[in-house]
C-alpha cells in the first residue's frame, strides 16, 4: 500500500526524499546500465553508464544514430522497463522503490507518452482514445468524457471528437495521441520519433504543438535522429554506444 | 467503475470479432445445452418411475418367496391360501390384506383374442391397491368364495375385444371356459413394464382352478400409515419365517423401491450429466485457444495500455472478463435452446424430460467458472508481457 502512494504521490514524496533547493528534476540518472540477453544467449549492453538530469520544464532531445541505446534510454526514462544497475529518480522517486504496479502508476500520472507511430486503438473513437489514460486512475467515465474533449480542444481537434483513427489524417493522428499524452495532467512528456512517420506540414504542425505545451510548463523530452528536429530543443543529449557523447 | 469499464471493452472486444466470437461460443452452447437435455431426460426418467411406483397405491408391502433382488433366481412358490389366512391373522385387518395369482392366457370374444395377463385376486384388492373401476363393481367374497367365473377387464383389453359396446354382463372366453364381465377398470398406465391395462382380474380360486395349482405368487399388504411400513414388514417376514423354517421370504415395500430405482436413475443422472460435462470442457478448451490467439493479436493494444497507466491486474481483469463474457453469454444460450429442446423432446416423444432448477444454475455456474479456469491462463499472459516488448511487436 505504502508503496502505492509514494507512486500515485511523487510531489509528497518528492519532499520526503528531501532535496534541497524544493522541487526535484523531472528525471535524475546516475550510472544507468541496461543489458539484454539475445536469444542465442549473447549478452548486449544497450547502455554502458548514463548520468544525466533533466529539469522541470525543460525541453531536451536526445539525438543518436540507431542502436545507440536512445530507445532504451527512453524506456528506462518512461518507466516502461527497469535499469540492469544503475539509479533513476523520476520527480524525486526512486524507481526502484517501485513494483509493477507503482511503476505502472507514475507512468499513469506523471509521464505523457507520444510514438512515432501513434498507437492509437483502431475502432476506438479520438475521445475514448484520448480518455484511455482516465480509465486506469479510476475517474468518472462523464469527467473522462469532459477532460478528453479539453484536451482535443487544446490540440485543435475539438471538431473530430467522434471520428476513428482510420478517418483522419496522420498529423491528427498524432496530435490525437498527443491529447491522449496530455489529457492526465503529466509533469513530463516522453515523445518517440514524434514526426518521424509525418511529412514536414504536419510535422512542423506536431513539433510547434509540443513547443507550445512547454510553455505551458511541461517538461518535454524528445527522441529522435533526426538533426533538425533536434535542434528544435533547447538542449541536445547525443548518445552513442550507450553512452551520453555530449550534452549541449 | 473499473469493472464496467472493463466489460464494455470486453463487449466490444466480442463485437469487433463477431464470427469469433460466435463459433467460440458455439462450443460452449453444445455443452451447456447437452447438459440441460440430458439431465431433463434423466430426470424426467426418474420421475415417471416414481410416478408408476406411487400409482400402486400407497404403503403397500408385496410379500414373495425367495429372494428379491438382480440375479436371484426365481423360486417355486410354496405359499398357499392357508397362508394368507395366516397373514391376515398377523395383520390384523384382514381386508388390508390380499393375493395375486398370475398367469398369462388368451382372450376371447367371438374371432377376437387378445392375450391378456389373467390376475387371480379377492375382495380385498381395492383396499390394499390403488386400482379405480370406470364401470361394474369389484370382484366380491362371494364371487371368490364360490368361484364364480367372473372377470373385471383392464382398459385395454375391453376397448381391444369390445369396442365401443359396453362389455358389462357379456361374455368372454379363457382357456375354453366363459366368464362374465362385471366390471372394467380404468386406463392406468403401466409399471416396470407390466401393462396394467391389458390385466383381466378374477377370483383367485377360479384362477386357481383355471391354472390347475393350489399354490400363489404373492401376498399384499396394505399399511395403514408410512410410519407402519417397516414394522408391519418386519412382523410379515417374521411370522412366515417361523411357519416356514430354512426358507427365505421377501417383502418388498414401495420405499424400497423407489430408493433402488432413484439411486440407479440418479446415478444414470449423473452419468449422462457428466458425459455432457465433457463436451462442455471441450467448449471451454477452445474459449482458452481463442484467448491465446487475441492476446496474441492484442500485444500492441496490451503494451499501449501498461504504457498509460494499466496495471498487470487491470489487464488479467479484461481478458478474465472477455473469457468469462463468452462462456456466460454461450451459458445463457445453451440454457435456453437446451430448455426449448427438452420441451420440444417432451412434446414430439415419448421420452419424458424434466427440467431442473439446479441443473440450469449448475450449467450456468459451470460455464461461468469454465471462462475463468479457461479464461485465466491467456489472461495471465497477457498480463505479463512487458510493455517495451509488447509496443515493438508487428
Amino acid at each position: 500500500m505504502s508503496r502505492d502512494e509514494r507512486a500515485d504521490g511523487p510531489a509528497t514524496s518528492a519532499t520526503a526524499s528531501g532535496t534541497a533547493y524544493g522541487t526535484p528534476p523531472a528525471f535524475e540518472a546516475v550510472g544507468l546500465t541496461r543489458s539484454y540477453r539475445l536469444d542465442g544467449g549473447v549478452l548486449v549492453d544497450a547502455l554502458r553508464g548514463v548520468s544525466l538530469r533533466i529539469g522541470q520544464g525543460e525541453f531536451a532531445a536526445i539525438v543518436g544514430p540507431s542502436g545507440s541505446g536512445k530507445s532504451t534510454l527512453m524506456h528506462l526514462l518512461g518507466c516502461l522497463d527497469r535499469p540492469t544497475s544503475g539509479t533513476l529518480r523520476v520527480n524525486g522517486v526512486d524507481v526502484a522503490t517501485l513494483d509493477d504496479a507503482g511503476l505502472a502508476g507514475l507512468r499513469n500520472r506523471t509521464i505523457g507518452f507520444v510514438f512515432q507511430s501513434f498507437h492509437l486503438l483502431a475502432r476506438t473513437s479520438a475521445l475514448d482514445n484520448v480518455a484511455l489514460p482516465l480509465v486506469y486512475r479510476g475517474v468518472s467515465r462523464a469527467e473522462r468524457r469532459e477532460r478528453a474533449r479539453a484536451a482535443l480542444e487544446a490540440v485543435g481537434l475539438g471538431h473530430r471528437l467522434t471520428h476513428r483513427p482510420s478517418q483522419m489524417s496522420g498529423g491528427e493522428q498524432q496530435r490525437v495521441a498527443i491529447a491522449r499524452a496530455l489529457v492526465g495532467d503529466p509533469r513530463v512528456l516522453l515523445a518517440d520519433e514524434p514526426t518521424g512517420n509525418l511529412d514536414t506540414r504536419n510535422g512542423e504542425e506536431v513539433m510547434g504543438l509540443l513547443e507550445r505545451l512547454n510553455e505551458g510548463g511541461v517538461a518535454v523530452v524528445l527522441v529522435t535522429h533526426d538533426a533538425e528536429v533536434a535542434a528544435r530543443g533547447r538542449r541536445q543529449i547525443h548518445v552513442r554506444d550507450g553512452r551520453i557523447e555530449r550534452d549541449t | 467503475m473499473r469493472t464496467a469499464e472493463a466489460l464494455r471493452m470486453a463487449v466490444e472486444a466480442l463485437r469487433v470479432n463477431r464470427l469469433r466470437s460466435m463459433l467460440t461460443m458455439l462450443g460452449v452452447i453444445i455443452g451447456v445445452l447437452s447438459v440441460v437435455i440430458l439431465v431433463a431426460i434423466g430426470t424426467g426418467a426418474k420421475n415417471a418411475v416414481e410416478k408408476e411406483i406411487a400409482g400402486l397405491g400407497s404403503n403397500i408391502i408385496l410379500v414373495v418367496p425367495g429372494q428379491v433382488g438382480l440375479g436371484a433366481a426365481p423360486t417355486q412358490s410354496r405359499l398357499d391360501l392357508s397362508d394368507v389366512a395366516y397373514v391376515r391373522r398377523v395383520v390384523g385387518d384382514p381386508s388390508k390384506v390380499t393375493v395375486a395369482v398370475n398367469s398369462g392366457e388368451p382372450v376371447r370374444v367371438g374371432r377376437v383374442e387378445v392375450f391378456a395377463t389373467l390376475t387371480g385376486t379377492d375382495e380385498n384388492m381395492p383396499h390394499v391397491f390403488d386400482r379405480p373401476l370406470r364401470r361394474g363393481r369389484y370382484l366380491s367374497e362371494t364371487d371368490v368364495d364360490t368361484r364364480r367365473r367372473v372377470v373385471i377387464l383392464g382398459s385395454e383389453v375391453a376397448a381391444k375385444l369390445f369396442g365401443d359396446v359396453d362389455p358389462i354382463g357379456r361374455q368372454v372366453t379363457i382357456a375354453g371356459v366363459r366368464f362374465r364381465v362385471i366390471g372394467v377398470y380404468e386406463t392406468v398406465g403401466s409399471t416396470f413394464g407390466v401393462a396394467r391395462d391389458q390385466e383381466v382380474h378374477l377370483p383367485v380360486t377360479t384362477a386357481q382352478r383355471l391354472i390347475g395349482l393350489p399354490r400363489i405368487n404373492g401376498i399384499a399388504v396394505g399399511a395403514s400409515g408410512p410410519d407402519e411400513i417397516e414394522p408391519l414388514r418386519r412382523r410379515v417376514v417374521a411370522a412366515l419365517d417361523a411357519r416356514y423354517p430354512g426358507e427365505t421370504f421377501s417383502a418388498v415395500t414401495q420405499t424400497q423401491l423407489l430408493g433402488t430405482i432413484g439411486t440407479v436413475l440418479g446415478m444414470l443422472t449423473g452419468v449422462l450429466a457428466a458425459i455432457a460435462g465433457i463436451s462442455l470442457l471441450v467448449g471451454g478448451v477452445g474459449v482458452s485457444n481463442i484467448m491465446l490467439v487475441s492476446v496474441r493479436e492484442r500485444t500492441k493494444e496490451i503494451g499501449l495500455r501498461k504504457a498509460l497507466g494499466a496495471r498487470g491486474r487491470d489487464i488479467l481483469g479484461q481478458f478474465l472478463i472477455e473469457a468469462v463474457l463468452l462462456t456466460t453469454i454461450g451459458g445463457v444460450i445453451g440454457i435456453l435452446t437446451g430448455v426449448g429442446g427438452a420441451l420440444l423432446i417432451q412434446a414430439v416423444s415419448p421420452v419424458p424430460a424434466s427440467i431442473t432448477w439446479w441443473s440450469i444454475a449448475l450449467a450456468f455456474g459451470v460455464s461461468a467458472a469454465v471462462g475463468v479456469f479457461f479464461g485465466v491462463a491467456p489472461a495471465r499472459r497477457a498480463a505479463r508481457l512487458d510493455p517495451v516488448v509488447a509496443l515493438r511487436t508487428d
